[in-house]
């Protein structure tokens, strides 16, 4: 089984964060992982996007083209990705700040106010790892087990406030 | 970073790259920034004085390369990388250090050009890397990694083999392997350095004054060391040519290519298997020696070849003298750091496959 997918929003939004967590999920479960940033002449503002793969198999091209999750943040990323989504797809929108609007029938979207939501929350700057937890609910490809030992991981120990903030975020998209 | 030895880690390409040279007993890094190489000299700069070893950011490319000049004619392993337009500038030096027989590691994450060209991947620097590194008759060995893994393992196999044939190693990778993340596991201990006795160390008036020079101003002594150097080549040329097949011992359509084009065409060959079509795939490692003999046993049973590049087709041309052209060779190649799709080779495979088969 493969999961490729792709998120995108607005350089500062923590777009490679969310999918270096993803990764690192994937990694701690036992699979094949690829990670690929967009990069180039990027900025805070700009935009951002980051190709997933999640794969029982060894991973070909780690470019993904067609997502079989698309995690949009802006209006533009989900305008420009929503059409390259695989029929049956799955698609989590930060809706705080995208006008989620889609003639596709073939897949599902889920509306999730995240940005709104960290906020009221005193977790500004989290609005991406709720739609983390948002996933996790929606999809089951990753286990709330999973995530938290990649965040363990990734976050070092002296910086632990962050671990409870984050797995806080993951419960508010979770419960969303 | 990685401190556990045997666990799996998430690092970008060009990381691991550098914490293999490091691991591997690299003493000298010097470099000057470029995208999209620039995390490994990032990455050096924060490791390599912790060892006690030096990281140098040069004023220029061409200072780096002559740095690393300096630094392996005293015998330790020294390296630089660079992209595209700064290996162009460091062809002079290389071609020094091959002339003066000094091993060393040069990395070179490929984007596109000619000129300052873009900064997205691109494989057009194999006739850099394969044919003319610089001026002169000389040969560096060539590398290419096709996964995070390899971009560790072949950083230390270049390092051991340049010391071993007393030559330049040059990694050839790209943008998409400098810049992805997949899992990647460090050994507990890599080779140590093997003992070089021609290094330039100070003599203590024990024994004669090494000296390492590429200008021999009397023609038949620098033919005599042209004739030498080659006499190596040939026997590296037996020696080290390298590459991984993948389905082709029945196929038809072989599609060949490296580094990041390699890991592409394969989901294209799978692709193609799933609707019939017998397809498969080489992917060479070692650029240069170019893997001669899989290619020519492979034209034996395959119809035709699909060479794919991220260039205008520069490795197409060794790919055509490995099968003497005894079967259709045909190119696809994107440019501009434009990725092809697996699709996109699919529909190639195809298209040949309609007029071969």
């Amino acid at each position: 089984m493969t999961s490729e997918i792709q998120l995108a929003g607005f350089g500062g939004q923590g777009i490679l964060f969310a999918g270096k967590v993803l990764a690192y999920c994937g990694m701690y479960s036992g699979r094949e992982v690829s990670w690929l940033p967009s990069y180039g002449p990027e900025m805070r503002g700009g935009t951002c996007n980051c190709s997933v793969i999640l794969s029982d198999d060894k991973i070909g091209s780690p470019v993904v083209q067609n997502p079989s999750v698309l995690i949009a943040m802006n209006q533009p990323s989900f305008a420009k990705f929503i059409s390259d989504v695989v029929s049956g797809g799955t698609v989590l929108a930060d809706s705080s700040l995208i006008d989620v609007q889609t003639d596709r029938t073939d897949i599902t979207v889920y509306s999730v106010p995240a940005t709104d939501m960290a906020k009221e929350s005193g977790l500004t700057g989290g609005a991406n790892i709720i739609l983390l937890g948002k996933l996790i609910k929606e999809t089951g490809f990753i286990s709330m087990e999973d995530i938290e030992g990649a965040l363990r991981k990734i976050i070092p120990p002296k910086k632990a406030q962050l671990i409870e903030n984050n797995m806080k975020a993951i419960q508010l998209g979770y419960d969303y | 970073m990685a401190n556990n030895k045997t666990e799996r880690v998430l690092m970008k390409g060009n990381e691991a790259l550098a914490e293999a040279a490091i691991r591997c007993g690299c003493q000298c890094y010097f470099g000057y920034p470029i995208t999209p190489q620039s995390e490994i000299a990032a990455y050096m700069s924060k490791h390599m004085p912790k060892e006690g070893r030096v990281f140098l950011q040069a004023e220029s490319e061409i200072a780096a390369i002559n740095m690393v000049y300096g630094a392996a004619a005293s015998g330790v392993r020294a390296m630089t990388s660079s992209s595209s337009p700064g290996v162009s500038l460091k062809s002079e030096g290389i071609s020094y250090l091959a002339g003066s027989d000094l091993p060393c590691l040069i990395v070179n994450v490929m984007r596109g050009g000619p000129g300052l060209g873009g900064i997205q991947p691109a494989q057009s620097d194999y006739y850099l890397a394969t044919k003319a590194g610089g001026h002169g008759d000389f040969s560096m060995l060539v590398f290419a990694p096709s996964s995070v893994q390899e971009m560790a393992d072949y950083a230390v196999k270049a390092f051991d083999e340049a010391d071993k044939w007393r030559m330049p190693a040059m990694i050839l990778t790209d943008g998409l392997l400098g810049q992805m993340m997949e899992p990647v596991t460090f050994k507990d201990s890599y080779s140590t350095p093997i003992e070089k006795p021609w290094a330039c160390v100070g003599h203590d008036n024990k024994r004669e004054h090494n000296i390492i020079n590429s200008l021999y101003l009397k023609p038949q002594e620098l033919e005599d060391s042209n004739i030498a150097r080659y006499k190596r080549y040939e026997l590296i040329k037996e020696q080290l040519p390298e590459a991984e097949t993948f389905m082709t011992e029945d196929a038809d359509i072989i599609v060949t290519g490296y580094g990041a084009c390699a890991r592409i065409s394969r989901n294209a060959v799978i692709a193609a298997r799933a609707e019939g079509i017998k397809a498969g795939l080489i992917r060479p490692i070692t650029l240069w020696p170019f893997p001669n003999k899989v290619y020519r046993e492979a034209a034996n049973t395959a119809k035709a070849f699909l060479d794919v590049e991220l260039s205008m087709g520069q490795m197409v041309d060794d790919v055509r003298l490995a099968t003497e052209c005894t079967r259709p060779v045909k190119f696809y190649g994107r440019t501009g750091g434009i990725i092809p799709t697996p699709n996109d080779i699919f529909e190639q495979i195809k298209a040949l496959a309609k007029e071969v088969l």
